[in-house]
């Protein structure tokens, strides 16, 4: 089973961002979970999202403790939660920012493998505005390939289409793609 | 003011059944020492020499997080619960007040720090 | 972002949904002809995207927008009584708001069914899940179903359509699901086809209805010390006959919609030594444990009840007899009595019982409290090691 955790803040997708991984996984044949951690959030506090996927359907219904992803989508929270806390140490990290994966290793210290990318760049250049979620995906799958991209395109076509027009699904297409090709990898 | 203790975004857990207060019994006030500035991620950047002092900001801070002067002149922002909404910079007549990616300030800051450390 | 999905990607039979979305899009397929809808976390995405359905005229209904859960379940008591299906759904402080109405359902015999979503009962204000809300009610006279996932709080709000309104039941049902732990978990839901569920739940043929003016009745009159007596052994009956029904029904369940009910799960616990009741969510991670058990050579399994009430004591008795340990586990506490509610009603059912286990009860989880592998490990270790005590609290700091 692969657990995998995402931390952002409210408002920035992360919802949409681990339910768009378990159902492109669950596209690919695998049995999944995605559920969020509900507290007193707003816009803005920091927020996490959970995904299971497995061969087998899943059963579990605590929290994920020791997961073997961390997605981080926001660079600011490194400064205020120990995002890497239970992360498996042959793990990966991946973090939306515009340093690269030894700067982040030095400020995480964690020893496995790091994938950094600035999708705050590629979603304003793109889109002249943040939406950094979708950038990290494209990432993620960079560092380990959980998903086929083609999968997670099929999705953010499926969720997005209707509510935000072509235009703009391709716009998410293209931030994910971008992020895949200028993701940097250490480890 | 100085902060009696500074809590996380949420509270530490620690105490026991045993020891707690009944029925949630908390200390008065203290959501004031929820660090709420940890939900931001962009700040507000103030500029003395463009302000007039009309405190809009003051008025329209959804956390009360504009200081002020004791003859009523804007004094600094209160970054430890202003949660970068960016209000107070839209509402600005005088366009005083930019917004920052929050990340890029704290590197900012931290190298600053570093440099007055070796000063 | 509302993800509204009146059927699933074509060509599958499955699709990834949160277990709210499941019973809304299960209310989808039956069609009630009345629902009445007061908004309550975490129960509000039920009704949510249920309204949506309706707005888009996918169904039926008529649904009614009241202005507190002591409404929507006045609106359901008047509108079943009237002979129409109909549904709502709630948690928590709306369910205790409800109350008054909640008893009048249930004596007045009318077969509604209601969605619970589990949620602590305030205060201090909670808004995650344990059973203390649909506890509390559990001697109100409705049927309680509980689910472990998604896909059983689908499959048991169709089976409660017709289970409520079986001739010899008619009874209100309460379908309950964890709150947020299921509620708001994406998992996949496998479907049951539109067709086969209009077969199973029928047309509704109530036994009176106020609207059949050429039979005109009166409901719900003063009943003193003439009455009341028979009225209530009439209702135990009703609740007696449930039991039996509920096998009647989930057999035809079975036939026509594939999917069986039982009134509990038995995971790998007819041989073992240790056995774990819990309802709900906890009982999946709970299989995991005993897999993990399992092959460690140990002796372990799990008892899941699905039906609380009426409570199947008999075969339960059956079921735990001449183990070496038995812990049960509760998701609310009752206060001043001897244990949580699921096991002061296994204490009772194995009360005469020859080959009575060991039994000992664990509270847990309040207010939402993480139950995690490690926890329920410990439980099982407890067991094993023979000496638990009787009343034990998990997961609650010192």
């Amino acid at each position: 089973m692969l657990e995998l955790k995402f931390f952002g803040r409210a408002g920035q997708g992360g919802k949409t961002a681990a339910e768009m991984i378990a159902d492109s996984a669950l596209d690919e044949g695998k049995f999944t979970q995605s559920f969020p951690e509900y507290g007193p959030e707003r816009e803005g506090a920091p927020v996490k999202a959970f995904v299971r996927i497995n061969d087998k359907p899943v059963r579990l219904h605590c929290q994920i403790q020791s997961p073997d992803i961390v997605v981080v989508i926001d660079p600011t929270l490194l400064e205020c939660l120990n995002v890497t806390e239970g992360l498996k140490e042959n793990g990966l990290l991946v973090v939306n920012t515009p340093k690269t994966p030894k700067e982040i290793r030095e400020q995480t210290k964690f020893s496995g493998k790091i994938c950094t990318v600035d999708g705050t760049k590629i979603s304003r250049e793109i889109f002249g505005r943040n939406f950094p979620n979708m950038p990290v995906l494209g990432a993620l799958i960079k560092a380990k390939e959980i998903i086929r991209m083609k999968s997670l395109e099929n999705q953010i076509i499926c969720i997005f289409a209707k509510k935000i027009g072509e235009e703009k699904t391709k716009k998410n297409i293209e931030t994910v793609k971008r992020a895949y090709e200028e993701a940097q990898i250490d480890g | 003011m100085a902060k009696k203790k500074k809590l996380q975004a949420v509270c530490p857990v620690e105490h026991g059944w045993k020891t707690i207060k009944p029925a949630g019994i908390t200390e008065p006030g203290s959501a004031e020492e929820l660090k709420t500035g940890d939900w931001r991620s962009q700040r507000p950047i103030h500029n003395m020499e463009k302000c007039i002092h009309c405190l809009q900001c003051f008025i329209f801070c959804p956390d009360c997080a504009i200081k002020t002067t004791e003859d009523g002149k804007f004094k600094e922002f209160d970054y430890y619960h202003c949660k970068g909404c960016g209000i107070c910079a839209e509402i600005c007549p005088v366009k005083a007040i930019d917004i920052a990616d929050e990340s890029e300030s704290l590197e900012k800051e931290k190298k600053e720090n570093k440099q007055n450390a070796k000063k | 972002m509302p993800k509204n999905k009146p059927k699933p990607v074509k060509g599958r039979d499955y699709d990834s949904m949160t277990g709210a979305d499941a019973v809304a899009f299960g209310m989808r397929q039956i069609n009630p002809d009345v629902v009445a809808a007061f908004p309550i976390t975490p129960q509000t995405e039920i009704m949510e995207r249920f309204s949506q359905f309706y707005a888009d005229g996918i169904v039926d209904t008529e649904m009614i927008l009241v202005e507190s859960e002591h409404s929507a379940m006045s609106a359901v008591v008047g509108a079943a009584a009237a002979g129409a299906r109909a549904m709502t759904a709630t948690a928590a402080n709306g369910l205790a708001l409800m109350w008054e109405i909640v008893y009048i359902a249930a004596s007045t015999r009318l077969p509604i069914v209601m969605n619970v979503v589990n949620r602590a009962l305030s205060g201090p204000i909670n808004i995650h899940c344990d059973h203390s809300d649909s506890m509390g009610c559990r001697d109100s006279g409705w049927i309680q179903i509980y689910s472990e996932n998604g896909q059983e709080a689908y499959e048991n709000t169709i089976f409660a359509v017709k289970f409520a309104e079986h001739p010899k039941v008619r009874l209100p049902v309460m379908v309950c699901q964890d709150g947020f732990i299921t509620s708001h978990s994406v998992e996949p839901i496998n479907f049951i086809h539109d067709d086969k569920v209009k077969q199973f739940i029928g047309k509704p043929k109530p036994e009176f209805s106020l609207l059949d003016v050429d039979n005109p009745i009166t409901l719900g009159p003063l009943d003193l010390f003439d009455y009341y007596f028979e009225h209530k052994r009439q209702q135990i009956e009703g609740m007696e006959n449930a039991r039996k029904a509920f096998l009647d029904v989930a057999k035809e369940f079975e036939k026509t919609c594939g999917r069986r009910l039982q009134y509990f799960e038995e995971y790998s616990s007819k041989d073992a030594d240790y056995v774990l009741v819990v309802m709900s969510s906890t009982a999946g991670t709970a299989k995991e444990v005993v897999d993990r058990l399992r092959k460690q050579g140990k002796k372990v399994g799990l008892i899941k009840p699905r039906l609380f009430r009426p409570f199947p004591y008999e075969e339960i008795t059956k079921a735990l007899e001449g183990k070496k340990a038995v812990a049960v586990m509760d998701r609310s506490a009752s206060f001043g009595a001897q244990g949580g509610p699921l096991f002061l009603e296994i204490s009772s059912a194995m009360l005469n019982s020859a080959k009575k286990p060991k039994l000992c009860n664990y509270i847990f989880g309040l207010g939402g409290r993480d139950t995690s592998m490690q926890d329920i490990e410990k439980v099982f270790e407890d067991l094993m090691n023979g000496k638990p005590k009787a009343l034990n609290y998990l997961g609650v700091r010192g």
